[in-house]
C-alpha cells in the first residue's frame, strides 16, 4: 500500500512553489517518512527554517513550524530548544543558508552538540535568487555571479560540521532517496547535535548552465558520484577520485549541551557553586 | 515586610526588573556599556531555572530570544552600539511575526566602534528605524537606576500585551551609575503575560484579529501547530504576496501600537503649569534637565521638563500641546542632533527650538542647560 503522507502535510497549501524537477520534494517526502519511523509526535516537534528554496520546507508540514531570516535558523532553534529542551528541533537549511550567511551560527551548533538535527539540502548553488555560487559550489562550475567558472574552492559541509564538533553526521542524495529515511531517523535518535547534507539537484539555476541536460542527468551525476561509505572506503583512493562517500559517517556520544546546562542549573539550585 | 534595599548599576536594575518581569531567557554577546546586564543575568538566571546564553554573535542572540519566546519564554537580550546594529533584521522579524521580546540598548558614541566606554543617544533614530521597512516599534527610555527597574518590567509588560520587540535604551551613564534601589514586593508591579487562544487549536488562526489588534497568542508545543515566518502573511500565518491584504495586514501592526498609543505613551512632567520655557530630555539629559528646573525656579525662571519614558511612540500630542503655550522648547541630547527633529515635527512651528548637542564623552551639564534657558528668554 502506498505510504500516506497527507497527515504530516499541509495539504492545502499545495502545489509547492519548487521548480518541475527540482529534488526536494523527493526530500520532503524521505523526510516526513523518517521523522513517522521515528515516531515523533508533530505537537511535540518543531521544524525551522532559514531563507531559500529548502527552507520553504516546513510551510507544506503540519508541525510547529519556524520560517526565520537567511542564515539564522540554527540560532532560532537554540532559543527553542533551550527553553524547551524536552521537545524534537530540526532545522531544514540550504548549502548557502547554512554554510555562507548561516556559517557561524551552523559550526558553533556543532561545537556546543545541541541535540538538534540539521538536514542540508546543498543543491550546491542559491536557488531562490536564481543561480549565483555558493560556498559549495564546485571549483569551474558556472553561476551568474561567476560567468567564466567559479574560482571559489569548496566547502565539505560535513568535514565542517565535524571539525567543528557535531557528533553525528550522514550524507545522502536525492537519487538515493530510500536510503535517506534511515539517515534521518538516526540523526533524529542521535542526543547531539546531527547533520545530514542530503545532495539535491536544480536543474533551474545550476543544471542548465553546467552542461547537465534534464534533471535526470543531475540524478544519474549523483548515482556515478556517491558510493555506501563501506563501499567507499574498501577502494583505493584512485577509484574513488571526484566520489563521496554516502551514508551515517561518523557518531559519537559526548555530553549534549542542554542536558549539561540543565544539570548546572540542578547543581546550582541545590546550592553547589 | 520591608522592601529590599540596594545600590545598583543602571544595568544590574535592568536585569533584576527583566528577572521580577518573568524573563526566563536570555541571549546576548558581550559589549561596553552593556555587559553588566549579560552578567547578571547569567548569574541569577541558572538559580531561577532559566536559561541564559553567551550566542556566538549579537545575530544569533536576537534570534535565539525569538525562538525562546516563541516556545513561551519571556526572553530578553542586552546589546551597545555595533551589537544593535546587527540585531536589526531580527528586530524586523519579531516585529512582523509578532514574537514580544525584549532589546535593551545601552547606549555609547557611535558611528561604528565610535567611543565604546563613552555615552551616547545617537541610536535614538535607530530605535525607531534601525530595520528594514514600515514596522511597528516600542521603545523605553529610563533615566534613573530605580526607574530602569520599574521601566524594564513595563517593557516586558508592553511587549507580551502588544506582542511585539520593545527596546529599552539608555545610555552609559545611566547604566553604569550606582544609586539606591528598593526592590519592588513580588506582586507590587503588574506583571502581564501574553494572551492565550480561548479556542481550539482547529479553530485557532495566528494572526486572527477579528476581535482586536492584537492576534492571541499560543506557544509552540501546546496543540496549537501553526506556520510562522517573516514574510508578509496572512491571518493563518502563511506567506501571501503582494496584494491589498499585504496593506490592511501591514496597517493592521501600526494601529495595534499607534491606536493604543495612550497606554504606551508614558512622561515625566515637571513644572510644567507655568512654564515659560520647557526642556525636552531623556536618560542622562533628562536628569541634567530636572536639576536645571530646580535651579532655575529658585532665580524664579519658569522653566518645566518633558520627560519622555515611552519615545516610541513619540509623545507628539504633549509636545504639540506644550509649544502651544511655551515660547521655547530647549532639546539636550548627547547626540548631534536626532530627537530634536521630532520635537520639531511635532511643535509645527508653533514655539521656538533649540538644542544642545554633544559627543564628547561628557554629559550635558544642568548649568549648559540653564545658561541656554536665559539665552532664550
Ligand atoms: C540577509 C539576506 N541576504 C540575502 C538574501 C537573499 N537570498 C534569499 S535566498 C538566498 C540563497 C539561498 O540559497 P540556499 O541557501 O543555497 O538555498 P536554495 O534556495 O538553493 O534552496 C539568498 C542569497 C536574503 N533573503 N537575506
Ligand atoms: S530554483 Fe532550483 S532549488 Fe529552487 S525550486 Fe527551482 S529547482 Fe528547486
Amino acid at each position: 500500500m502506498a505510504y500516506d503522507y497527507s497527515r504530516y502535510l499541509r495539504n492545502d497549501k499545495f502545489p509547492h512553489i519548487w521548480c518541475p524537477g527540482c529534488t526536494y520534494g523527493i526530500v520532503l517526502k524521505a523526510i516526513i517518512r523518517a521523522i513517522d519511523k521515528a515516531g515523533l509526535k508533530q505537537d511535540d516537534t518543531a521544524i525551522v527554517s532559514g531563507i531559500g528554496c529548502a527552507s520553504r520546507l516546513p510551510g507544506y508540514v503540519d508541525f510547529n513550524t519556524l520560517h526565520t531570516t537567511h542564515g539564522r535558523a540554527i540560532a532560532f532553534a537554540t532559543g527553542i530548544k533551550m527553553v524547551k529542551p524536552d521537545k524534537n528541533v530540526l532545522v531544514i537549511t540550504g548549502d548557502g543558508d547554512a554554510t555562507a550567511i548561516g556559517g557561524n551560527h551552523f559550526i558553533h551548533a556543532c561545537r556546543r552538540n545541541i541535540d538538534i538535527t540539521v538536514v542540508v539540502f546543498n543543491n550546491y548553488i542559491y536557488g531562490m535568487t536564481g543561480g549565483q555560487y555558493s560556498p559549495t559550489t564546485p571549483t569551474g562550475a558556472v553561476a551568474t555571479t561567476m560567468p567564466y567558472g567559479n574560482v571559489d574552492p569548496q566547502f565539505n559541509i560535513l568535514e565542517l560540521a565535524k571539525g567543528a564538533g557535531a557528533t553525528f553526521i550522514a550524507r545522502g542524495t536525492a537519487y538515493h532517496a530510500a536510503g535517506i529515511d534511515n539517515l534521518v531517523v538516526e540523526a533524529i535518535k542521535h542526543k547531539g547535535l546531527s547533520v545530514v547534507e542530503i545532495i539535491n539537484a536544480c536543474p533551474t539555476t545550476y543544471g542548465r548552465r553546467n552542461k547537465f541536460k534534464s534533471p535526470t542527468d543531475m540524478l544519474l551525476w549523483m548515482k556515478d558520484h556517491f558510493l555506501p561509505v563501506t563501499a567507499f572506503e574498501k577502494l583505493p583512493p584512485e577509484k574513488t577520485a571526484g566520489k563521496l562517500p554516502m551514508g551515517i559517517l561518523y557518531r559519537e556520544e559526548k555530553p549534549e549541551y542542554t542536558e549539561m546546562y540543565y544539570s548546572m542549573v540542578k547543581r546550582v539550585q541545590e546550592g553547589g557553586k | 515586610m520591608a522592601r529590599q534595599v540596594k545600590l545598583f548599576q543602571g544595568n544590574e536594575a535592568c536585569a533584576y526588573g527583566a528577572l521580577y518581569a518573568g524573563c526566563s531567557f536570555f541571549a546576548g554577546y558581550p559589549i561596553t556599556p552593556s555587559t553588566e546586564v549579560a552578567e547578571v543575568m547569567a548569574k541569577e538566571l541558572p538559580k531561577r531555572g532559566g536559561a541564559f546564553m553567551q550566542m556566538e554573535d549579537e545575530i544569533a542572540s536576537m534570534a535565539a530570544i525569538i525562538g525562546a519566546s516563541l516556545a513561551g519564554a519571556k526572553s530578553m537580550t542586552a546589546t551597545s552600539g555595533p551589537g544593535f546594529s546587527l540585531k536589526q533584521e531580527n528586530i524586523g522579524f519579531a516585529a512582523i511575526a509578532e514574537v514580544p521580546c525584549v532589546v535593551v540598548n545601552v547606549m555609547r558614541g557611535g558611528p561604528s566602534t565610535g567611543v565604546p566606554t563613552g555615552p551616547g543617544q545617537s541610536d535614538i533614530m535607530q530605535c525607531r528605524w534601525g530595520t528594514h521597512g514600515d514596522h511597528p516599534i516600542i521603545t523605553i527610555t529610563p533615566a534613573y537606576v530605580q526607574e530602569i527597574f520599574s521601566e524594564t518590567v513595563r517593557a516586558f509588560n508592553l511587549a507580551e500585551k502588544y506582542r511585539n520587540p520593545v527596546i529599552i535604551a539608555f545610555d552609559e551613564i545611566v547604566g553604569h551609575m550606582r544609586e539606591r534601589i528598593e526592590i519592588p514586593e513580588p506582586g507590587e508591579l503588574e506583571v502581564i503575560d501574553r494572551k492565550k487562544p480561548d479556542v481550539p487549536p482547529e479553530e485557532y488562526f495566528p494572526y486572527d484579529s477579528s476581535k482586536g489588534d492584537i492576534p492571541p497568542m499560543a506557544n509552540f508545543f501546546e496543540g496549537y501547530r501553526y506556520h510562522v515566518t517573516g514574510l508578509n502573511h496572512d491571518r493563518t500565518g502563511f506567506p501571501i504576496n503582494a496584494c491589498e491584504l499585504v496593506h490592511i495586514e501591514e496597517e493592521r501592526l501600526l494601529r495595534k501600537i499607534y491606536a493604543n498609543r495612550d497606554d504606551i505613551v508614558k512622561n515625566d512632567e515637571y513644572m510644567l503649569d507655568d512654564a515659560e520655557v520647557a526642556v525636552f530630555a531623556y536618560g542622562a539629559c533628562g536628569r541634567s534637565a530636572r536639576e536645571a528646573v530646580d535651579m532655575a525656579r529658585k532665580e524664579g525662571i519658569k522653566i518645566g521638563l518633558l520627560r519622555p519614558l515611552t519615545m516610541w511612540p513619540f509623545p507628539d500630542r504633549e509636545v504639540e500641546a506644550l509649544a502651544e503655550r511655551v515660547k521655547a522648547i530647549i532639546v539636550p541630547e548627547l547626540s548631534l542632533g536626532q530627537i530634536i527633529l521630532e520635537v520639531e515635527r511635532c511643535s509645527k512651528g508653533k514655539c521656538r527650538i533649540d538644542g544642545i548637542f554633544r559627543v564628547d564623552g561628557e554629559p550635558i551639564s544642568p548649568f549648559q542647560i540653564l545658561d541656554k534657558v536665559k539665552e532664550v528668554l
